[in-house]
């Protein structure tokens, strides 16, 4: 298989299991689901890391530093700010525990 | 074995974003994506030929710094506008990965999937980039609400599209490096022009379907880089997006043509605004609103916009812990657009401390309201306007409502009688069974909290 073909493959088996992962969330949890999703959207950090070590010409390294900045802002900011919110997630039964 | 340790971390997102489907669960599989990302970039700096170290540790400590800094500091009233800028951040990075590449090594030597890829990757990321900061700045004010509209706009945004094809197709045959200057730049003014005529009630949609391209872009720069883990990072992402963004379309009923192209909200399709405000209203009192909350069995409440806006989340919680203490059952009903992002109420009333099995989503709620005492809206205009019901001539006609005027009574907080975002009238204010309360909805939610606990 041409990696074109396999890429193709292996997006549309990921979009598939990406739909069928995520369509029973309950609406609670929408914006973490969203945020905690942006953050995975980071994973091109990794494209990042590999162009911004590149580096020969003075604009790919200018432009290869701020795709390492913009992707772990993604990353970083994604995943805590995520967990901040799910920490707040709390069931009847958390809360009261929590104030005896 | 660097694949199959990327293979793995490709599975903890799967696992991660599984997890973050349930309530017990999500803080652990946000966790488990985040371990899946850590490993990820661990194998990316041992394995990958890295020669500019200073770059590369300058731009991760500089990216930690900010992300961690906005994600510590930022209020959960403000998480729309900070998903927004996380979307937009994530797609431009995309869009600059494909750009270094382009620089340092050039098209001249490519093959044409990984060209074609480069400029996908370019273009979504580009407008995901100022798509979002336009939704950014409406979100936070800095830009109006309303939706931006001139005439021409649709001739002008249908000719760029075309452009930006034709630029591309151009570039990808002809291996100019000045053409992908040109196509990134259109792709930039067509983020902009996209997101302006769109007001600000849509924005769960447009949040949404931002989610969906930032991860679009990421498997675009996979396909490039010929890298699984991107594809599948991405096409997860892209999935989660879509998936929302339907659903939100689906809570307005309405195509996602119509939200993103027909400036819904701008007042030409507001038909009856004005026609009903000389009706009178029931003006409520404080203690009005006590008595009628106090005697009652059964209350529900009805959180919008407003309540974010006034940060009144945790004025709501206390008059529901008070009421609670009389023995009154209170659940909140939550419809999906409420706000200006998925699950935004949720988000808020879970920061003031309502247990999430206190709030009912649409098809939870909606049968209760016939057997409820009192509603109490907070702060929501469109989402129970019975003219969606009602009146075929309704601009939201068929749009899902909560039916909150089948209960017994109803309260609507709201600090005047101006119509909502749609700039459509809303029949419930003038129904003989609603009490007004007219003001900010944090102060009056605290007045009626003192005239509760005189009762």
């Amino acid at each position: 298989m041409s990696p074109l073909v396999m890429g193709i493959t292996v997006f549309v088996l990921a979009a598939f299991v990406g739909f069928e992962v995520i369509s029973k969330v309950p609406p609670t949890l929408h914006t973490p689901l969203m945020s905690g999703a942006n953050a995975i959207s980071g994973i091109t950090i990794i494209g990042a890391l590999t162009a911004a070590g590149l580096g020969a010409e003075p604009l790919g390294q200018i432009l290869g530093f701020l795709a390492v900045v913009t992707a772990t802002i993604n990353v970083v900011g994604g995943f805590l700010v995520t967990d901040r919110m799910l920490e707040m997630f709390r069931s009847r039964r958390d809360r009261e525990s929590q104030r005896k | 074995m660097t694949e199959i340790l990327y293979l793995g971390a490709a599975v903890a997102f799967i696992v991660g974003l599984r997890q973050l489907g349930g309530p017990r669960t999500a803080r652990s599989g946000n966790r488990i994506a985040a371990f899946g990302m850590l490993v990820a970039i661990v194998i990316t700096l041992v394995s990958s030929s890295i020669v500019n170290w200073e770059i590369v540790a300058a731009g991760l400590i500089v990216g930690a710094g900010i992300g961690a800094w906005a994600a510590v500091r930022v209020q959960m009233t403000s998480m729309p506008q900070m998903v927004a800028a996380f979307n937009g951040l994530g797609g431009i990075a995309s869009a600059l990965v494909a750009a270094t590449a382009v620089v340092e090594i050039g098209f001249a030597d490519l093959a044409a999937e990984t060209t074609v890829s480069l400029l996908v990757s370019t273009v979504i990321g580009a407008l995901t980039f100022t798509g979002s900061s336009i939704a950014f700045g409406k979100l936070q004010g800095i830009l109006p609400g309303r939706p931006f509209l001139y005439p021409g706009q649709k001739l002008v945004n249908v000719l760029l599209g075309m452009g930006l094809i034709g630029v591309g197709i151009w570039t990808a045959v002809s291996g100019e490096s000045s053409g992908y200057w040109v196509l990134a730049g259109m792709a930039l003014v067509i983020g902009i022009l996209g997101v302006v005529p769109i007001g600000g009630a849509d924005m769960p949609v447009v949040i949404s379907l931002l989610n969906s391209f930032s991860g679009l872009a990421a498997a675009a720069a996979g396909f490039a880089i010929e890298s699984n883990a991107l594809i599948i990072g991405g096409a997860l992402v892209g999935a989660a997006g879509m998936i929302l963004t339907i659903q939100m379309t689906e809570a307005m009923n309405r195509s996602l043509a119509n939200v993103l192209f027909a400036g819904f909200g701008s007042g030409d399709s507001g038909s009856v605004a004005g026609t009903m405000s000389d009706k009178p209203v029931n003006n409520a009192t404080a203690d009005d609103v006590a008595i009628a909350l106090g005697y009652a069995d059964s209350v529900m409440i009805v959180p919008g916009y407003g309540l974010a806006v006034a940060q009144a989340q945790h004025a709501v919680r206390k008059v529901a812990d008070q009421l609670e203490q009389s023995g009154i059952t209170v659940h909140y009903a939550i419809h999906p657009v409420a706000g200006r992002m998925p699950g935004h109420m949720n988000v808020l009333l879970a920061e003031a401390d309502v247990p999430y099995e206190q709030l009912l989503d649409l098809e939870q709620a909606d049968p209760q309201f016939p057997q409820t005492d009192v509603v109490l809206v907070v702060g929501a205009n469109d989402v129970v306007n019975p003219s969606a019901r009602d009146d075929p001539s309704s601009p939201i006609y068929g749009m899902p409502i909560l039916n909150v005027d089948r209960a017994g009574r109803v309260i609507v907080v709201k600090r005047s009688l101006s119509p909502g975002f749609a700039g459509i009238d809303n029949p419930l204010f003038y129904d003989e069974k609603t009490l007004m309360f007219f003001d900010d909805a944090k102060a009056a939610l605290e007045d009626a909290l003192s005239a509760l606990k005189a009762l």
